[in-house]
């Protein structure tokens, strides 16, 4: 865990070198405002509660996410640092943990900077605060999903736009899986189990029982091993492409 | 520790990419106070056979083993020994040298004054102060790649693995860091790669060279040096021109050819077998009582040897 902790300080401080990090959270903070005040009417619906805001993030993080995690390992090995990095006296599983945490802090930040927001709603009315508290940890949990996801992806390549492009699609189906779009395809060959099973895997299914203030066990581990997958997936890869 | 001790082992190591065999069955110890040019044409094998001592790259067969652990079984314990500048010097561009070798000495498990001091050390030696404070990338190569060298060295490993440490650096940023390697070359085992002859008897104590994944060579610079034609060959410069000198130099004991360089003027005289003909030739000058008015000893051509060793395999 020392040898992550070096690594996320060394991460979050090169978020903040680059305009990457500025650029990201006002592309966020715009795009979430835009989304929650107009596509979601926040005013029109007359309610003092945070759903028009939550419903959105599923598709904010489509693309969003994939451009923040899209450089954590195409990137060195573009320019060739991964052999530093994997020739250091730590275990490829530390700086795998190290990245994704450090670009998890650096999404929570941006996702933290929605606040005013909050302090909007309880202005304008009596909000279930219990229930933003279950939507944040939620929005949260599932951006950590997106973002395994677009780590492990990140070092299929040494090309930040292809792994973008891919981490998108992969998590669209992901998010999809669920609905019509994904489900039709399968419908009438596949049995009904398989079909149960991907429903079960659509990150919109169980992101909406969270935004409606039920952290549901089921849920959290649903994330949860989506994470321990794509990031156990991330290492092994990590270790299969070296020098490639 | 025993000055002859055994630093590096390798035996027997290959490596394939699919069909195609990078090194084969490479094998030779380093030991401790040992500096070793690791010579080759481009694409002899010796950045791959640097990284899989580094352990970046797993091994296809064969054994390599750092200060006695395994670069595959044991590999932290043997990364922690080691120092590596890979090929090129990759560094983190965005970051300042200040904030780089911070980073590499606190994941080296470096803290507080220890940290600091290491990494005002490694500075010192490299000569970085000046451009401390500066992005990477904005500095220039021969910077760039003293800021890669001063990450190998910072936690003072008793192994260095150097990818062609000085390429790219001005001549006198090469005699700088080839100082530096002299100068810690006592208490380590050192690999240097490097196209670049001069080198290896600047700072090598022994030199293998690798073609085709194979060794072709391994022995000391002047070894390699005596395995050249023009080793010990002497060049005269008479009075006279050379065409008109050259029938004085005939019949002389151990000598191969005497030819004419290029300019006309001097006189090339090569031995049989690398033998030291010098003084030979210094009596004869003085009984025919020629007027010369330069006289030295090849030591031979690397250049050639290299040549002939990469080529004819």
């Amino acid at each position: 865990m020392r040898y992550s902790w070096v690594i996320i300080k060394r991460e979050l401080a090169a978020y903040f070198a680059t305009p990457l990090a500025y650029v990201f959270i006002v592309i966020f903070l715009a795009m979430s405002g835009a989304l929650t005040f107009f596509m979601g009417a926040f005013f029109e619906r007359g309610q003092a509660d945070m759903t028009s805001f939550f419903t959105f993030h599923p598709w904010l993080y489509l693309f969003l996410i994939p451009a923040v995690s899209m450089r954590l390992w195409a990137e060195e090995r573009k320019t060739g640092t991964v052999e530093l990095l994997l020739t250091l006296p730590t275990p490829t599983w530390t700086i795998v943990l190290g990245k994704f945490i450090a670009a998890w802090a650096f999404i929570s930040i941006a996702v933290a900077m929605t606040f005013p927001l909050w302090i909007t709603v309880n202005f304008l009315g009596e909000p279930d605060n219990g229930v933003i508290v279950a939507s944040y940890i939620g929005t949260l949990i599932m951006a950590g999903a997106y973002l395994a996801i677009g780590s492990c992806l990140s070092a299929v390549t040494k090309n930040q736009v292809i792994a973008f492009i891919i981490s998108s699609v992969v998590c669209f189906l992901f998010l999809m899986s669920g609905l019509e779009l994904v489900q039709s395809f399968f419908q009438g060959w596949a049995p009904e189990f398989v079909l149960d099973a991907l429903r079960s895997l659509s990150f919109l299914t169980h992101f909406n029982t969270i935004i409606r203030g039920v952290i549901d066990l089921r849920d959290v581990i649903y994330f949860a091993s989506m994470i321990g997958v794509f990031l156990y997936a991330n290492a092994a890869i990590v270790d299969l492409t070296r020098g490639s | 520790m025993a000055s002859n001790e055994e630093m590096i082992i390798i035996e027997g190591l290959t490596k394939q990419f699919g069909a195609l065999t990078a090194v084969n069955n490479v094998t030779f110890n380093v030991s401790k106070g040992e500096v070793l040019g690791f010579l080759g044409p481009n694409g002899a094998g010796k950045s791959t056979t640097m990284k899989m001592l580094t352990g970046y790259l797993p091994i296809t067969s064969g054994r390599a083993s750092i200060c006695g652990f395994d670069v595959e079984d044991q590999q932290l314990d043997a990364r922690k020994r080691v120092g590596y500048l890979p090929e090129g010097a990759p560094l983190y561009g965005d970051m300042t040298a200040n904030a780089f070798l911070g980073f590499i000495a606190e994941v080296r498990g470096f803290s507080g004054s220890e940290k600091s001091d290491r990494v005002a050390l490694a500075r010192d030696r490299l000569g970085l102060a000046t451009v401390f404070n500066k992005p990477i990338e904005t500095l220039s190569k021969g910077y760039k790649r003293r800021v890669g060298l001063a990450q190998a060295i910072l936690h003072d490993p008793e192994v260095l693995i150097l990818d062609e440490p000085t390429d790219g650096l001005d001549p006198n940023q090469k005699h700088q860091v080839r100082e530096l390697i002299a100068e810690m070359s006592a208490d380590k085992a050192i690999v240097i790669s490097t196209h670049i002859l001069e080198e290896v008897s600047a700072v090598c104590s022994r030199a293998v060279i690798i073609a085709e994944g194979k060794i072709v060579f391994d022995g000391s610079p002047d070894e390699l040096a005596g395995r050249s034609p023009t080793h010990n060959a002497v060049t005269v410069r008479v009075a006279g021109g050379a065409d008109a000198m050259k029938a004085q130099f005939e019949g002389l004991d151990a000598v191969q050819t005497i030819e004419a360089a290029d300019d006309g003027e001097r006189l090339i005289i090569i031995p049989k077998d690398g033998t030291a003909i010098i003084e030979n030739v210094s009596a004869l000058v003085r009984a025919k009582g020629l007027e010369v008015e330069e006289i030295y000893v090849d030591r031979g051509q690397l250049d050639d040897v290299f040549r002939h060793l990469t080529l004819n395999t």
